[in-house]
């Protein structure tokens, strides 16, 4: 049987079931279940997200000045975002302004981030999807060679260095001890990259391990420490003073030096290195135009990295501010988050509850109360459930909603947000890959358009980096080394009430928390991260969300091997450790693909 | 060894927010409040970080870890395991998030080519996970002691001084959580088990059950 759902899909339930839980090389615990028709084409897909999240509640009570350090720790990844967001937050509620060097530091780091995340998520967590590491075996090194210098100047590139590469990578593989290469769909017909090209990625693959070290430096300069930087609500917690020396202390000339040259070896890096790579692996996936999910009607960006401290205005953002709904790419609406009427949250399929499901709460008034109970047509048992019943709640993800839209938030939706909003930062990149795959615009609504634009991305943040280290130093020059305003740091200068949203864009999308403050304490804190956003299941209206709707109409070669599957939930470098918490007591049991 | 004097990580992960899983964090904080080393000695709060910590393994020639790990023994337990043994003892049964993602980071500094020459996990048996905004429970923070402990047994064969802390200017609080985090400011915080939901759901309830 087939039901259209209101945001213009078609699912269909009749074909075998196929469950992944838990889908591997991801932050946290997901669980992804899928029909089959005939042909082996997914016509329903449901993701589940298996743990549930309850920083909310641990924060009530507490210090708003520390809540940074709390949502530092919900994630092994967005660390420095969500501490970000939180003192935006707090700031936002008590109406503190930043000096501009907090301001360009801050920028520094989130962009340090972006860097750093698309980077590793690409090689480490992403790139395996399109890379078969046992084809990288058998590649002639002298090919390889040739193919990595047709595409880049990048000097690690002779066939006595691929040749050793190689030999360093059987070694391993025949030791038995496969480690991050273990589990992986090796041989599969859905890998398209000759044997050169899959040795050229498994190398980058290394380098980029080896270099991304480079990069989190800065957090450690600007933060005091990494991992777990430090952040202060007012500003940022380092002193700057340019006539110190030594290496403790204020950051001193030499550091700021340091940092500067951190940033034009990660320029380098990402365009001699990862956008080469991502086109050329992209040039053989040309053909595979799957995934595009929600991409091409409803995106979502809250807008990020502000120019001037202290403007919340979209055009002080340089990542774009926007919604795009029914895919008009015309108009782009202002997004407003103290709105009650925008952003809502729906748990109708949610293990949470509400006294009225059939309405949305917006996060200043959000509840976050457990509901662990399986629909009717649930097969298995309550520990161990073999196919979910999506017609009732199945997901420890709540379904936000834009003005009642399912929206998709992440790399894609803001490169597709500028673009167009004829934005030339991000319409020229976007014009010259399409120009250079010679592909026609539709191509970038797909999991190779998302996993591009965060490519692209990547190098945009790394050369803000300069633009802001630049503007830090100047401003330095000019006599200015303030860094934080500490005016309203005492709670006796606060009202006795009071509200507040921060906001960033986070490698993975849109992340909110919203913060009520009463009598010095936290009174309710909500946060809606990316991955809520687009890993969320279906609303009461029975909106599907980004992941299910990217899932829709793709074809899987070999059914006990869902690559294709991985390679869609992937290019959203899903990060579940923030939406929701642990629930498994022995992932070991549950890793397991079943045809059903 | 790299060199006469060898690069020592003592290196503790887990997430804080999560009752025992905290425990390795904890041990870490536990030993800079009392403890410094000289600069061969690098103490390391790892929360949960993947990636992040293979830089800080391929510096390290010789490695311990606090964890919470599941053995299979009784609640609180602690157990020592030592060498090849610690990325399959890491692996056997996955409790948590960071665990899968520590044994990668094992196997990733092996594949750069730096493994430490020597490792040593200080696991205790977990009493408790499934309480978000929990801390210890007291069969796992008696073993604080114990395990920091058994790490000096181990780190003496490579002549680790273990000094006391005389003043604030010596603690090496860059690598231990944020003062709001401390164990003490955390437990004391905490709201109310009416306030804050602390069960898991069916799943992890049945499992509990069973054990």
């Amino acid at each position: 049987m087939s039901v259209q759902t209101p945001n213009g899909f078609e699912l269909d339930t009749s074909g075998q079931r196929i469950v992944v839980d838990p889908v591997t090389r991801i932050e946290g615990h997901m669980r992804c279940e899928v029909n089959l028709d005939e042909n082996n084409v997914i016509r329903n897909a449901v993701s589940t997200g298996t743990m549930w999240r309850g920083l909310e509640v641990i924060l009530r009570g507490r210090d708003p000045r520390d809540a940074w350090a709390f949502t530092e720790r919900i994630c092994g990844v967005c660390t420095g975002t969500h501490a970000l967001t939180s003192v935006r937050a707090v700031e936002d509620a008590l109406g503190i302004q930043i000096p501009e060097n907090a301001n360009s530091i801050r920028n520094i780091m989130q962009l340090t981030l972006q860097a750093h995340d698309h980077l590793v998520h690409f090689y480490h967590l992403h790139a395996l999807d399109w890379v078969d590491v046992v084809s990288a075996l058998k590649a002639d090194p002298k090919a390889t060679s040739e193919l990595a210098q047709s595409i880049s100047d990048w000097p690690l590139s002779s066939p006595g260095y691929f040749r050793d590469v190689q030999n360093r990578i059987k070694r391993f593989v025949e030791s038995g001890q496969l480690g991050p290469f273990m589990n992986g769909y090796w041989g599969n017909p859905a890998y398209k990259l000759p044997p050169e090209a899959n040795l050229m990625a498994v190398t980058h693959y290394l380098e980029a391990l080896d270099f991304q070290k480079e990069i989190v430096k800065i957090h450690t300069i600007y933060g005091g420490k990494n991992p777990h930087p430090n952040w202060l609500v007012g500003g940022v917690p380092c002193a700057i003073n340019v006539h110190e020396t030594g290496a403790v202390g204020a950051v001193n000339m030499e550091r700021l030096n340091l940092v500067s040259s951190i940033i034009d070896r990660t320029i380098e890096f990402i365009d001699k290195v990862y956008i080469p790579d991502l086109m050329a692996i992209a040039s053989f996936y040309k053909d595979w135009t799957y995934g595009g999910g929600l991409s091409s009607q409803s995106v979502m960006s809250y807008g990020d990295i502000p120019d001037r401290a202290n403007d919340s205005s979209a055009a002080n953002q340089m990542l774009p501010r926007g919604a795009i709904i029914n895919g008009n790419l015309a108009e782009v609406h202002d997004v407003d988050l103290r709105d009650p009427e925008q952003i809502q949250e729906f748990v109708a399929h949610s293990w949470f509850t509400y006294a009225d499901e059939s309405k949305g709460l917006h996060p200043w008034d959000g509840v976050t109360e457990p509901n662990f109970v399986l629909g009717p047509n649930t097969k298995g048992t309550r520990t161990r459930i073999e196919a979910i019943d999506e017609g009732a709640k199945y997901s420890w993800i709540k379904a936000p909603r834009w003005r009642g839209h399912a929206m998709e938030v992440g790399p894609l939706a803001r490169w597709v947000i500028g673009y167009a909003q004829g934005n030339p930062e991000f319409k020229e990149p976007v014009e010259k890959v399409l120009t250079d795959l010679q592909l026609p615009v539709s191509a970038l609504f797909s999991t190779l358009g998302r996993t591009a634009a965060r490519g692209l991305e990547g190098s945009w943040a790394a050369h803000k980096m300069r633009y802001f280290q630049d503007k830090l130093m100047a401003n330095i020059k000019a006599g200015d080394s303030n860094t934080a305003n500490i005016e309203k740091w005492d709670p006796k200068t606060w009202p006795k009430e009071a509200k507040g949203v921060g906001t960033t864009e986070a490698p993975r999308g849109a992340l909110g928390h919203w913060i009520v403050i009463k009598a010095g304490k936290i009174d309710n804190y909500q946060a809606v991260v990316p991955t809520t956003w687009n890993g969320s299941p279906r609303d009461p209206a029975g909106n599907i969300g980004a992941f299910e709707a990217a899932l829709l109409n793709t074809p899987v070669a070999k059914a006990d091997e869902p690559l294709e599957i991985l390679r869609t939930l992937h290019s959203f470098d899903p990060c579940l450790a923030c939406s929701t918490h642990v629930m498994s007591p022995d992932g070991e049991e549950m890793a397991r693909v079943k045809v059903r | 060894m790299k060199s006469d004097t060898p690069n020592i990580l003592i290196l503790g992960i887990g997430n804080v927010l999560w009752a025992d899983e905290g425990f390795g964090v904890r041990v870490i904080e536990e030993i800079a409040a009392r403890y410094h080393f000289g600069p061969n000695v690098r103490l390391l709060d790892g929360g949960t970080q993947g990636i992040y910590l293979v830089d800080h393994i391929r510096w390290a020639d010789v490695l311990v870890v606090f964890d919470a790990v599941d053995y299979g023994l009784p609640a609180g337990a602690l157990k020592l395991v030592e060498g090849d043994e610690v990325p399959k003892f890491m692996g056997a049964k996955k409790m948590s998030l960071h665990q899968t993602g520590f044994q990668e980071v094992l196997a990733m500094a092996d594949l750069l080519g730096d493994y430490p020459e020597s490792l040593l996990l200080v696991g205790v048996q977990p009493v408790e996970l499934e309480d978000f905004g929990g801390s210890l429970r007291p069969a796992v923070k008696t073993q604080i002691e114990p395990a920091i402990r058994a790490a000096r047994g181990f780190l003496d064969r490579f002549g680790v001084q273990w000094l006391p802390v005389r003043d604030d200017v010596e603690r090496r609080v860059r690598d231990v959580p944020h003062p709001s985090l401390s164990m003490a400011v955390y437990e004391s915080g905490r709201p109310s088990t009416e306030a804050a939901c602390r069960i898991g759901d069916a799943r992890v309830l049945a499992a509990r059950g069973r054990g």
